[in-house]
């Protein structure tokens, strides 16, 4: 049992390192690195799910970001009517003939065990006809959309339905190709399965990166909309200004404090919602089948559980997690990136947390993502005084030191090496272990 | 010897000893510490008393690749052949651990294996299990050793297989090699051992020439089935 | 006839000596995953940077020779730097194995451990990296661009199409058949070697013959770096040298080592072929091709390509999460070095 007081003390730490953001840069940014903070918990407790409770190995977080991302998009970019018109009913036929090609193919493989080894055929024909298919009826629309208008729009955009949704829908998407990967990649050997799911998260990011038609590609989706104010509109409201003077802050600082209030408050209520339901989880006899299974899968097996079953359960569980953060990110940025996806930064980092915070736990979980997310942003900041305050000897104009100040974005990946591997080695159970339940 | 696996002793004040040219046979029920006694005497487990000698020179504070360099050559019961490497190159392997040229030796080997000689360049992991048997023994031998470890080496062997592999046995002893083997096999083991020992909890319950046991009524009875 | 040999130049310059090119590469680079992977048993994700740092390390002593004003006539400087930057890498890669690896493979702790402890290793190496050299793309490649010409060739034969070979390409499928020879030469014909095949084999055995597995560590990680440094250096070379594709490399790589069997170095090596052609074979446009073939009634009007060229990578991907599906153990299986 780890004492409260352990956990009191890690966390009070968190917060007082926030503070002095605050105080020492300003608010704004230590609100913004806390939002993000949250998030990164939100998708360090959907890994803990998958790694923690059962033991998978899930390398293509950043793919379930990226369609969390895509779904925060869809739902709620008002559609494009323009490209509708010249695309949108060839792009849904080949939505059609996708879907019966997929059904199809499904069938007739249940259907030609007989053939055993040339069970495949078939099968493949049938996939290959149906891509011919959906190559001609959407290649010229594809065409089509993306000419229209190609610098403003280009794309078929969403549905304009509110932000919020999207948040519902990302963890929806998400489960579902969740289920679909664990469905083919669970059975796999631990190490196999990371490196099969970082490949599908690589596919994945280079269809949002090339179906210009779909998300802009590398064009970006500018103007999500927000679920919160927007600053300007607050600096006009006379209530808000009221509020400022009262509070003794300029109406421009405050609105934007403000703002970032409001997605945190968003956020964290989504956050405590997962907590609870990961808790929850964990303690239920489900959890405890599930730890069961992680720490010998023969036994379980062997006691008729059905261990597949689980597995995938608690990979879709996990995936609409991440899936949901993701939807988050984007409505937080506001726009949707494509290049702005790498593996380092959106799976490894987020392993970094798990394993920092400790796996199993979802309070170390969520320590995790914030202390891990607060050292990738404030390990540029406390490089470059670290570089100044150790170089002060050499001229501002010494190339040592100009290298040496130009390269300190990249301590954070020497950071992020050297953090995971001393956890590793002296706390390889993580900063707040697994609890004995 | 007394020794075992953390607290649990498995060996409890056994002594098992074979002189130059002999075969010493240890059987027992399953069990007994028979294999547990054969990697104490190699080095692969601590012993908490007692001594293990070779040619008057103690070597109980040896790692087992000492004694190899000390003249002790083992067989293990399983995964005792480099599957993926032919039957030369296991050979070579098993005189690794030497400086000097290795030919001479592998053509005794081979004079003793003939039929490793045939397949001197298939890989050992597609021999049958009497072949890979005989590559195990012939990667032992490579360090010309003065006692021969044997765990079961007839383990999951055919009768016929296992009456050619003991005639070899018994051919390597003949060159002066002192062997020490635990068998399963008991009754078919102890008709060519010089000495047997009856290992029952971690003791030697009876020690004798391999003959006399046979024709003790007690250990009959009561290990080898009447 | 003319026509055929047309379309066959086409092929040739496009398909042909490109995926021989890249298919080196990846060779070279799944080989070393394949060595690590038979010896340590790990999956080392961390092999990609490795390939980076080797080339960042050739490119750097490349401009200090240059700098002296040393270069290798009408071949890339870059040659002469590949076995001090090899050096350097395998130094590197020393260092992470006794800080780092050892202490795990002494613990004898589990593969996932491993691959996570891997990660770790990757990311203090992309820093380093991108610390020592920053983050932009690097060209390094001088001597002669071509050992033919499109031009010439047109000349020479007289065919509409031209068939250009570029130095690097020379170059980098030269030096990999070498490496390639010397490897199997090493582990098949020399003690050391065989000593490191009996260990990969069984791990026990190997021990009671007396090998030593703490120098069948260091010459696994010795062959890692040359083979690392002489991948990633012919990469940056053909392909100019930018950090951050080597974290995308890795997974061609992968699927190269994975699709002929991780562990076994041949297959490393057709796995790495496999996957290259693939790679050009669908993403390459072959309305030229049918242009040449088919009479012109049938000329196609389409570019007939599988796939846009945006999804060259993502092929090996698809490969790489097939090969997993349908066989893990690869075309070659059951058999490492």
């Amino acid at each position: 049992m780890i004492s409260t007081k352990r956990k009191v003390f890690l966390f009070s730490f968190m917060g007082l390192a926030l503070v002095c953001v605050g105080l020492l840069q300003s608010w704004n940014v230590a609100l913004a690195i806390f939002n993000m903070c949250i998030i990164s918990a939100i998708m360090t407790l959907g890994v803990n799910i998958q790694w923690g409770y059962a033991g998978l190995f899930n390398a293509g977080i950043m793919g379930f970001t990226i369609i969390g991302g895509l779904a925060a998009v869809l739902v709620s970019i008002p559609p494009v009517e323009a490209t509708w018109a010249v695309g949108g009913t060839n792009i849904l036929l080949g939505l059609i003939i996708l879907i019966t090609t997929i059904l199809i193919a499904i069938t007739v493989w249940k259907k030609t065990k007989s053939l055993e080894r040339y069970r495949y055929l078939p099968t493949i024909l049938i996939i290959i006809i149906g891509y011919a298919l959906i190559r001609i009826t959407t290649g010229p629309a594809i065409e089509a959309i993306e000419n229209t208008e190609a610098a403003k729009t280009g794309y078929l955009g969403g549905l304009g339905l509110p932000i919020l949704l999207s948040w519902i829908v990302g963890g929806v998407f998400a489960a579902g190709v969740a289920w679909v990967i664990g469905k083919i990649t669970l059975e796999l050997r631990s190490d196999y399965l990371a490196i099969a799911t970082l490949g599908i998260s690589g596919i994945i990011l280079y269809i949002v990166k090339n179906e210009d038609w779909l998300t802009r590609g590398v064009k970006n989706v500018n103007g999500i909309p927000r679920p919160v104010p927007y600053e300007i509109n607050l600096q006009n409201e006379l209530w808000f200004q009221n509020l400022a003077t009262f509070i003794n802050v300029p109406v421009r600082d405050f609105s934007t404090i403000f703002v970032k209030c409001c997605y945190s408050a968003l956020f964290l209520t989504v956050l405590f919602f997962f907590v609870w339901l990961s808790e929850k989880a964990l303690r239920s006899p489900w959890g405890r089948m599930m730890r069961a299974i992680r720490d010998n899968e023969i036994a379980a097996r062997a006691m008729g559980k059905n261990v597949s079953k689980r597995h995938l359960q608690v990979f879709v569980l996990g995936s609409a997690m991440i899936g949901v953060a993701g939807a988050m990110m984007t409505t937080l940025e506001g726009q949707f990136t494509p290049m702005s996806f790498t593996p380092l930064r959106y799976t490894f980092v987020i392993w970094v947390m798990v394993i920092v915070g400790g796996s199993g736990n979802n309070l170390g979980s969520i320590l995790g993502g914030f202390l891990i997310w607060f050292f990738w942003v404030e390990s540029e900041p406390i490089g470059i005084w670290l570089i100044s305050s150790t170089t002060g000897i050499l001229a501002d104009n010494h190339p040592v030191r100009v290298h040496l100040i130009e390269s300190v974005a990249h301590m954070r990946y020497m950071t992020m090496g050297i953090i995971l591997l001393l956890v590793l080695r002296f706390a390889p159970k993580g900063l707040i272990p697994e609890e004995k339940l | 010897m007394i020794g075992g696996y953390g607290n649990a002793n498995i060996l409890n004040d056994c002594t098992i000893s074979v002189d130059q040219g002999e075969i010493a046979v240890v059987v027992g029920p399953n069990g007994a510490g028979k294999s547990t006694a054969m990697k104490a005497i190699f080095g692969m487990l601590n012993l908490k008393q007692g001594q293990i000698v070779i040619n008057n020179e103690d070597v109980t504070k040896l790692e087992p690749q000492e004694r190899v360099l000390k003249g002790m050559g083992f067989v293990p019961q399983s995964n005792n052949v480099f599957t993926t490497m032919t039957v030369e190159e296991n050979l070579e392997m098993g005189g690794y651990i030497r400086r000097d040229e290795l030919a001479d030796t592998i053509a005794q080997i081979y004079d003793l294996f003939p039929v490793l000689k045939e397949k001197y360049h298939q890989e050992a992991g597609e021999l049958s299990g009497g072949q890979r048997q005989q590559v195990a023994v012939g990667r032992a031998l490579m360090t010309n050793p003065q006692v021969l470890l044997l765990d079961e080496p007839t383990a999951g062997v055919s009768p016929i297989v296992m009456d050619e592999l003991f005639d070899k046995i018994i051919e390597i002893a003949e060159t002066g090699v002192a062997i020490l083997m635990v068998e399963q096999n008991a009754r078919q083991a102890l008709n060519i051992a010089d000495k047997g020992f009856v290992m029952v909890q971690g003791e030697n319950k009876y020690i004798d020439s391999g003959k006399a046991l046979l024709e003790n009524e007690e250990v009959r009875k009561a290990f080898l089935g009447g | 006839m003319v026509d055929i040999l047309n379309s066959l130049t086409l092929l040739t310059n496009y398909i042909i000596i490109p995926g021989l090119t890249y298919g080196s590469q990846l060779a070279l680079g799944a080989l070393g995953i394949t060595m690590v992977y038979a010896v340590l048993r790990f999956s080392n994700f961390a092999h990609g940077e490795l390939m980076s740092f080797g080339a960042m390390s050739t490119i750097l002593i490349t401009w200090l020779f240059q700098s002296y004003g040393l270069t290798f006539g009408f071949l890339p400087t870059a040659l002469l730097a590949i076995p001090f930057a090899a050096t350097i890498t395998i130094l590197y890669c020393l260092a992470t194995n006794s800080l780092v690896y050892e202490y795990y493979r002494e613990k004898k702790i589990d593969p996932t451990t491993y691959l996570i402890i891997s990660v770790g290793v990757l990311f203090f190496t992309a820093g380093l990296i991108r610390f020592i050299i920053g983050p932009d793309d690097r060209k390094f490649n001088d001597g002669n661009r071509f050992i033919l010409k499109a031009r010439e060739f047109k000349e020479l034969t007289g065919l509409n199409e031209g068939l250009a070979i570029k130095t690097t390409q020379g170059i980098t499928i030269g030096i990999t058949i070498c490496l390639v020879i010397l490897l199997f030469w090493f582990l098949n014909r020399t003690r050391t070697g065989k000593s490191m095949r009996a260990y990969s084999d069984n791990e026990d055995l190997a021990l009671l013959s007396g090998i030593n597995p703490k120098k069948v560590v260091i010459i696994t990680w010795v062959i890692t770096g040359i083979l690392a440094t002489v991948a990633g250096a012919l990469y940056g070379l053909d392909k100019s040298y930018k950090p951050f594709i080597y974290m995308y490399l890795v997974l061609p790589v992968f699927a190269s080592a994975i699709l002929g069997g991780v562990g076994n170095p041949i297959g490393a090596i057709v796995g790495g072929y496999v996957i290259a052609f693939s790679e050009l074979i669908f993403t390459f446009a072959y309305k030229k091709v049918a242009g040449y073939l088919l009479p012109e009634s049938l000329a196609p009007t389409g570019l007939i390509q599988f796939l846009s060229t945006d999804y060259k990578i993502a092929v090996s991907f698809v490969i790489l999460v097939i090969v997993l599906l349908v066989k893990p153990t690869g075309i070659f299986s059951g058999k490492t070095i």
